[in-house]
């Protein structure tokens, strides 16, 4: 029988990978954008499985919440990057650094 | 072993294992592919679950539709990988630390048996007819109406967003603009010259 810690571990693995691929992968905003996308599918795989194991639909309902901003995030996000590609010819972060913050 | 832990282990094994490889994947393009792969397995825990809807939402969503538009951008851009892998190793023990912190963090909240998570009980798996999505809608449209409707306004604003960032204007549109055409005097469409009268040359 699988437990209900079975799948936090699982999730909180796969959110550290996600969180390490972020540091790693800095300098490439379409790698930093997948990994955001990992992170939210293993947060959503724990709503998922507390909806499950207290019998309690409000769970998922909060991650189809999640699945709806999170899919609005990435349109806007690819946006910015077309743009960003289209202005500066890149999309290395070390490069937009205008704003010298 | 039980016929769902096997399956547990195999799609958390995939999810996992995919996600490994998403993060410190070469070429951008590998990683998209990666990224579905782990959706896939997440999709599956899910369907462990009975999130049944939520595990088709996923699939059709984000591997039809968001995925789709990560690889139509890699392809677009013309993206040199070399650049921006030279920085790889960089930030790489930064991350590794970090993660290892946060592992550490949750598997103390996880393992001490502080919240008696392992004695759960695994609630009564549901009948045939069970429907999901029935008891989704009707908590979704009752309970959480607004917020639905909030989050259809958001769907719409990042429509809307993202067509007004990458629209260019077209600079050889045949656009009408009517205030011009309304506005226009004769002045600016004829042009009154007085020529001298010349000899025409004979044709020969």
């Amino acid at each position: 029988m699988i437990a209900l810690s079975d799948y936090l571990i699982l999730s909180a693995i796969v959110f550290c990978i996600g969180l390490a691929g972020i540091f790693i992968n800095r300098t490439n905003i379409i790698m930093l954008l997948m990994c955001v996308e990992l992170i939210l599918a293993a947060v959503n795989t724990n709503f998922i499985a507390f909806s499950y194991y207290s019998s309690d639909v409000a769970g998922q309902i909060f991650v189809f919440f999640i699945l709806t901003v999170a899919a609005a995030e990435v349109a806007i996000g690819l946006a910015i990057l077309t743009l960003m590609y289209r202005n500066r010819g890149s999309i290395d972060v070390d490069v937009t650094n205008s704003l010298k913050g | 072993m039980e016929f769902s832990s096997i399956l547990f282990y195999v799609f958390g094994f995939c999810f996992v294992a995919s996600s490994a490889m998403l993060v410190i994947a070469r070429n951008t393009l590998k990683a998209a592919m990666l990224l579905i792969l782990s959706f896939f397995s997440v999709a599956s825990l899910w369907l462990l679950l009975e999130a049944e809807f939520l595990a088709i939402t996923l699939i059709l969503v984000y591997v039809g539709a968001v995925m789709v538009l990560f690889l139509f951008v890699i392809k677009m851009l013309n993206i040199d990988q070399s650049t921006i892998r030279a920085k790889f190793t960089t930030y790489l023990p930064l991350g590794i630390f970090v993660s290892m912190v946060v592992i550490a963090q949750m598997a103390l909240v996880l393992s001490a048996g502080q919240f008696d998570l392992e004695t759960v009980e695994e609630p009564a798996r549901h009948i045939a007819g069970y429907s999901n999505i029935t008891e989704l809608a009707s908590d979704l449209y009752t309970t959480y109406v607004y917020p639905f409707e909030l989050a259809a306004v958001l769907l719409l604003i990042a429509i809307i967003s993202a067509i007004t960032l990458v629209h260019r204007k077209e600079s050889r549109s045949k656009r009408q603009n009517i205030s011009e055409q309304v506005s226009v005097q004769a002045s600016d469409r004829v042009r009154l010259a007085s020529i001298s009268s010349t000899k025409t040359k004979k044709p020969k």
